[in-house]
């Protein structure tokens, strides 16, 4: 049988690719150029029993989808810079206390209200170190809407598996854009759903470590009383300060993403086997990269792509290879220069490492990446 | 016989951060008497706190308890009562968590009456830090930050819930330990948004300043200020000055609760 297909925008197919995961609850707040995807919900959730709730700002609204979460229910959130910058508190609690969540950064330019229309690429660090505070992240960047529709899927997995929360972001051209998608019929996506807790409602301890990096979540509403807090916490999930327990904790919120790289890696290469130069690029802009690298393939110029698809954690053994392999890697990313100093740190001074950004409102062109790659070689 | 608290209280988890002399004990013991009357089954009930010293009392019970982020309770509290709206969701904190830095959801929380009960302990000043004025600390008194005398005016936040849509708002003291319970069964028995403002007492922080040389004397005053709204309605404009109502302010049972509400729009877009 053929699939369902459709001509969705990349906000929309977000939308289903949620609803494909088995998300349940929407909170957000409306903002420029997210807001469809909250539109796409509040329609759909409902016919599913599911719950869309606009709250009365950012912060609420990641507050929301913590507390859904916490009774058991996949959730949501979709905003853009200036929301991000105001959810940022709690995403950190949201780190603390392993509460599984997605966030769709539709991206925009800044700082503060920036260019609300226009698209950008500088939330890139603060998907990152946005939080206050030592933790991990997960950011994944799709570069078409069928990639975000399954970007969103494993966003979800990804919060559920690991127990925290999980960025999506994509730029404004991707959101707002529109292409063909397959919906994927049900089973063809791997679709995770939180771990049961495994012991009865006496010995269970949300933070017990003996039951691996990620201990399971039990559910609010059900047989299981306990505390949750953003304090420091035992096992127990009870505030503490004792030293060894408050290392201890910290320390393993961190490793369950740094120990599980092969997991959550994603990224694709385009003729980067024998590639003098790579260009280094995600969302809208690798579409633009990959245009400059068969057009300077053209003109016999060895160009490759690397397209981190999960952002953080940052693809560092693959960046540090093709340091060694290629003359020059170039960071095209309409920002001025954010993941090119993780580029720079990984490559260990083995290539040249430039960037090519901009910040007016109009996407990186093919013309002006073919240009940097001229010059660098 | 005395009244078993124990069973409410988690093991290990006593003795409490609060200061001798601090109402918070008085409020949360209201509270356990009021969930053992209404039955509430601690596994279906989620206890939903912000930051500074009232948001400390939910860890000491024995439920589905949340301690979030400063000012966040609402906001969390609405997120779990959407999602399982058979949970019973009761909110606990400070003035100066609920009303200054959780305002907003303080109100839309009212606004929307969705069916929780919130247990606001308003003792004038915010504890934790170490006692810096709230937008409930008296104009003119004392705060570490107001070395000169308040020169903010004063959030009544009773009327604040009833501006904002509250269809339950009660008000009592710390000095009326059996009121307290009372007002918190019928917040809890009731369908929506149910306010209820305890009056508390700071010795340490509040009173130390402005006055107070002891417990007692922050007791008798709360005592002295506070007027049952049945016996204000017999009492001129100059009797009331500056005294504060009690019991039941503002009671209405007609608006609809959200999650009710929010039940219809799943039925509409079910087509039903």
């Amino acid at each position: 049988m053929a699939k369902k297909v459709a001509l969705l925008q990349g906000n929309e197919a977000c939308a289903q690719g949620a609803l494909y995961a088995g998300c349940t609850f929407f909170g957000g707040y409306p903002i420029t150029p997210s807001t469809e995807v909250a539109e796409v919900l509040s329609v759909e959730l409902p016919k599913i029993g599911g719950k869309f709730i606009q709250m009365e700002d950012e912060i609420a609204a990641m507050a929301s989808v913590i507390g859904a979460s916490l009774t058991g229910a996949k959730a949501i959130t979709a905003t853009s810079g200036p929301g991000v910058s105001l959810k940022q508190e709690l995403i950190g609690y949201a780190c603390i206390a392993e509460v599984p969540c997605v966030i769709i950064n539709v991206m925009r330019g800044g700082p503060s209200t920036g260019m609300p229309t226009g698209p950008g690429q500088s939330d890139v660090m603060q998907a990152m170190w946005g939080t206050h505070g030592d933790h991990a992240a997960i950011a994944l960047v799709p570069d078409s809407c069928q990639e975000i529709f399954s970007e969103t899927v494993r966003a979800f997995n990804l919060a559920e598996k690991y127990r925290m929360p999980v960025q999506v972001l994509y730029d404004e051209i991707v959101g707002h854009m529109r292409e063909r998608i397959e919906f994927p019929e049900p089973g063809e996506l791997e679709v995770f759903d939180r771990e049961a807790p495994g012991v009865g409602p006496e010995d269970y301890k949300p933070y017990d470590s003996t039951k691996g990096q990620v201990p399971p979540l039990a559910a609010f509403g059900s047989e299981y009383k306990y505390h949750v807090t953003g304090l420091n916490k035992a096992d127990d999930g009870f505030p503490t300060t004792k030293a060894s327990l408050v290392d201890a904790e910290e320390r393993r919120q961190i490793d369950k993403v740094l120990d599980n790289i092969a997991d959550i890696e994603s990224y694709e290469e385009y003729l980067t086997e024998d590639a003098d130069v790579v260009i280094w690029a995600y969302g809208s802009t690798s579409r633009s990269a990959r245009y400059a690298v068969n057009e300077l393939r053209k003109e016999g110029i060895k160009a490759g792509l690397f397209r981190p698809i999960t952002l953080w954690p940052f693809p560092e053994k693959r960046t540090a290879e093709l340091a060694k392999q290629a003359k020059a890697i170039v960071v095209a990313e309409m920002n001025l220069g954010q993941m090119v100093l993780e580029v720079e740190r990984v490559a260990k001074g083995n290539c040249v490492v430039v960037h090519e950004g901009r910040v007016d409102g109009d996407p990186l062109n093919p013309g002006q990446i073919m240009t940097k790659v001229k010059e660098v070689l | 016989m005395a009244y078993d608290y124990e069973k409410s209280i988690r093991p290990g988890k006593l003795p409490h951060i609060w200061c001798p002399g601090c109402g918070h004990g008085i409020v949360m013991k209201g509270l356990i008497r009021a969930m053992d009357t209404c039955e509430l089954d601690r596994k279906n009930t989620a206890i939903v706190s912000g930051i500074g010293c009232a948001s400390r009392l939910p860890g000491y019970l024995d439920a589905c308890t949340l301690h979030t982020a400063h000012g966040r309770a609402a906001a969390f509290a609405t997120g779990v009562k959407m999602a399982k709206p058979e949970m019973n969701v009761i909110c606990c904190g400070g003035d100066g968590d609920g009303t200054a830095i959780g305002g907003n959801h303080f109100i839309h929380a009212c606004r929307r009456n969705i069916d929780m009960t919130y247990v606001l302990m308003n003792n004038y000043i915010y504890g934790m830090t170490g006692g810096q004025f709230s937008p409930c600390t008296p104009t003119g008194d004392l705060a570490s930050t107001t070395p000169y005398g308040n020169p903010d005016p004063i959030f009544d936040i009773s009327k604040l819930a009833i501006g904002a849509g509250a269809t339950f708002v009660a008000r009592t003291t710390a000095a009326h330990p059996r009121e307290i319970d009372k007002l918190i069964v019928k917040g809890i028995q009731h369908k929506g948004m149910a306010i209820i403002e305890v009056i508390d007492d700071c010795p340490t922080t509040y009173g130390r300043r402005n006055k107070f040389r002891s417990v007692i004397d922050m007791m008798k005053r709360l005592k002295a200020e506070a007027v049952p709204i049945k016996a204000a309605a017999k009492m001129t404009a100059e009797q009331l000055e500056g005294k504060f109502l009690t019991g039941v302010l503002f009671e209405d049972t007609e608006k609809p609760e959200y999650t009710a509400q929010y039940a219809n729009v799943i039925k509409k877009a079910q087509g039903a």
